[in-house]
């Protein structure tokens, strides 16, 4: 039993930082048809981002402290590098899906590059507190704190969004998007001020992403590659939460991180089920389209 | 009389289809113009292109300003009120969100909207969606009206709509049309009989007739225009 919620609750800590990678993306492509793939990159940069303000700027801050510069840190360098994508790449490209692909595969792989050239193939350590890596002890578990960390900053993250989209304008803007941009338009509305600000919402929540990827998964390393690695179960997690919905994507990324926590747990240790876990997500991908092919909100924010 | 719209050599190219093939028209200030013709000539996309919905060439004016270039926002907040065909709410909103996403002015004017739609005013919480046809057309006129905006594009208001609903809708915009400009295409004659001074048929994308309303007692006229007996 105790064993079954360790497990539980790391899985579930698993699930926050699938949504926090998933519901920026999903967002991008529900509103303007954008098919993302820099936002592991704006992991990557939002984690790279924390680790080379925590270490060579503000390290003589106390460890909690610094850690906190180093949230704020990978939150703006998401939202600001996905802000000036869109704005430089995606929006000369609004209409010609195949170019938006293109160009943001090729800001990926340049980007990626770049740090491989400036930073090297090799993890780098990230300053964080000590009191991430230990365990807080309930009862008879053991629940790790960077864990609780994770799942935190998961249901802030959706309870906040939950009420950008029902209580704001820009809210009911892209709700109202998602469902018929030409209508909104039609009504006055400056549909290209909410795609700036979906990308920059969508940057911010992947660069948080990609910083606790590092600390919670990574055991506090960063490296160049890590946001491709998280993009893809991201990717999944849209598909299985359809596209566009953020209650989808919340639903999704708790189902691929217990099914993927699981299976790596019961059928993991067997010889040659090493990857188990991501052919479980994967499965689990095709049984749902199978049975709702737009997912399991597919439509609705 | 000023003109509030003016369409000069309007074409419209969507997948290989020449849709629209150089429609000109003028609508003066104050005036009320029906677009008519069978299904397909392009009526609706010679609204979409006036909102700048779909790609066009040739020249759209409104009022003094050239809109030919502008993106659909630009043109509404020039003044321009569209209430689209099929009525297009947004349906996982409430008709309150619905309404607000309209506001563009900084008084919206939501007792006017109320007092022409009472029942809208006890469905803000009501998803559109769950709405009924005609209760969606109120939201969707609603929209429209609020920001009290100069000229009024209306594609099909009573389309789907029972005859008594029919008949309210057209008292609403009988009484709007009082104080603003209207375009509408309408297939239903009597209620372009009783909101429009004059009308303008296309066919295969072309206008092929403008004349008063008072064409449309040409019983001969319209069969040949419309297919119809007026």
């Amino acid at each position: 039993m105790t064993v079954l919620a360790d497990l539980t609750f790391s899985a579930v800590a698993l699930s926050a930082v699938y949504f926090l990678a998933a519901s920026g993306l999903s967002l991008i492509y529900g509103l303007m048809d954008v098919l993302n793939f820099a936002h592991g990159l704006f992991m990557t940069l939002g984690a790279y981002a924390a680790w080379d303000l925590t270490t060579h700027l503000t390290s003589t801050l106390s460890a909690p402290l610094n850690f906190a510069v180093g949230v704020v840190a990978a939150i703006l360098a998401g939202a600001v590098v996905a802000g000036l994508t869109e704005l430089w790449l995606i929006r000369p490209l609004y209409g010609r899906p195949i170019s938006q692909i293109l160009v943001t595969i090729g800001l990926d792989l340049a980007a990626v590059g770049l740090l491989l050239g400036g930073f090297g193939s090799n993890s780098l350590s990230m300053p964080v507190p000590l009191w991430l890596f230990e365990a807080t002890h309930w009862g008879s578990l053991n629940l790790p704190n960077a864990d609780f960390v994770a799942l935190i900053a998961g249901v802030v993250v959706l309870v906040g969004l939950e009420w950008f989209l029902r209580r704001t304008r820009y809210g009911i803007i892209i709700r109202a998007g998602v469902e018929n941009r030409d209508m909104v338009r039609a009504l006055g509305v400056d549909v290209g001020r909410a795609f700036t600000l979906v990308f920059v919402l969508g940057g911010a929540m992947a660069g948080l992403a990609g910083l606790l990827n590092s600390v919670v998964f990574s055991g506090d390393l960063v490296s160049p590659l890590q946001g491709d690695g998280l993009l893809i179960f991201a990717f999944i997690v849209v598909v299985i939460g359809g596209l566009g919905s953020i209650r989808g994507s919340a639903v999704a990324a708790l189902l691929v991180g217990v099914v993927q926590d699981f299976s790596n747990y019961y059928l993991g240790t067997h010889p040659g089920m090493a990857e188990i876990g991501n052919l479980s997500v994967v499965l689990l991908l095709a049984v749902v389209l199978e049975w709702r092919p737009r997912g399991l909100f597919g439509g609705t924010l | 009389m000023s003109t509030a719209i003016d369409i000069t050599d309007l074409h419209v190219t969507i997948g290989g289809s020449h849709i629209l093939q150089g429609v000109s028209l003028q609508v003066a200030s104050g005036e009320v113009v029906a677009l008519l013709g069978r299904n397909g000539v392009g009526k609706t996309t010679t609204l979409r292109a006036l909102m700048g919905l779909v790609p066009r060439s040739g020249a759209v004016r409104v009022g003094d300003q050239d809109v030919t270039r502008w993106p659909p926002h630009r043109i509404a907040r020039l003044g321009v009120a569209y209430v689209p065909e099929d009525r297009d709410v947004f349906s996982a909103l409430t008709v309150g969100e619905n309404l607000r996403l309209a506001e563009q002015v900084a008084a919206p004017n939501y007792d006017g909207v109320y007092e022409l739609f009472p029942e809208l005013r006890q469905r803000t919480r009501q998803r559109a969606g769950t709405l009924s046809g005609g209760q969606q057309q109120m939201v969707a006129v609603a929209r429209a009206l609020l920001n009290e905006w100069p000229v009024l594009v209306v594609d099909e208001p009573s389309k789907g709509l029972a005859p008594r609903l029919v008949s309210e809708l057209t008292d609403v915009l009988a009484r709007v049309s009082a104080t603003t400009t209207m375009l509408v295409v309408e297939q239903n004659l009597a209620v372009v009989r009783r909101l429009a001074q004059r009308v303008v048929v296309l066919d295969h994308g072309v206008v092929v007739h403008l004349g008063p309303v008072a064409d449309l007692e040409d019983a001969g006229l319209m069969r040949q225009l419309l297919g119809v007996s007026a």
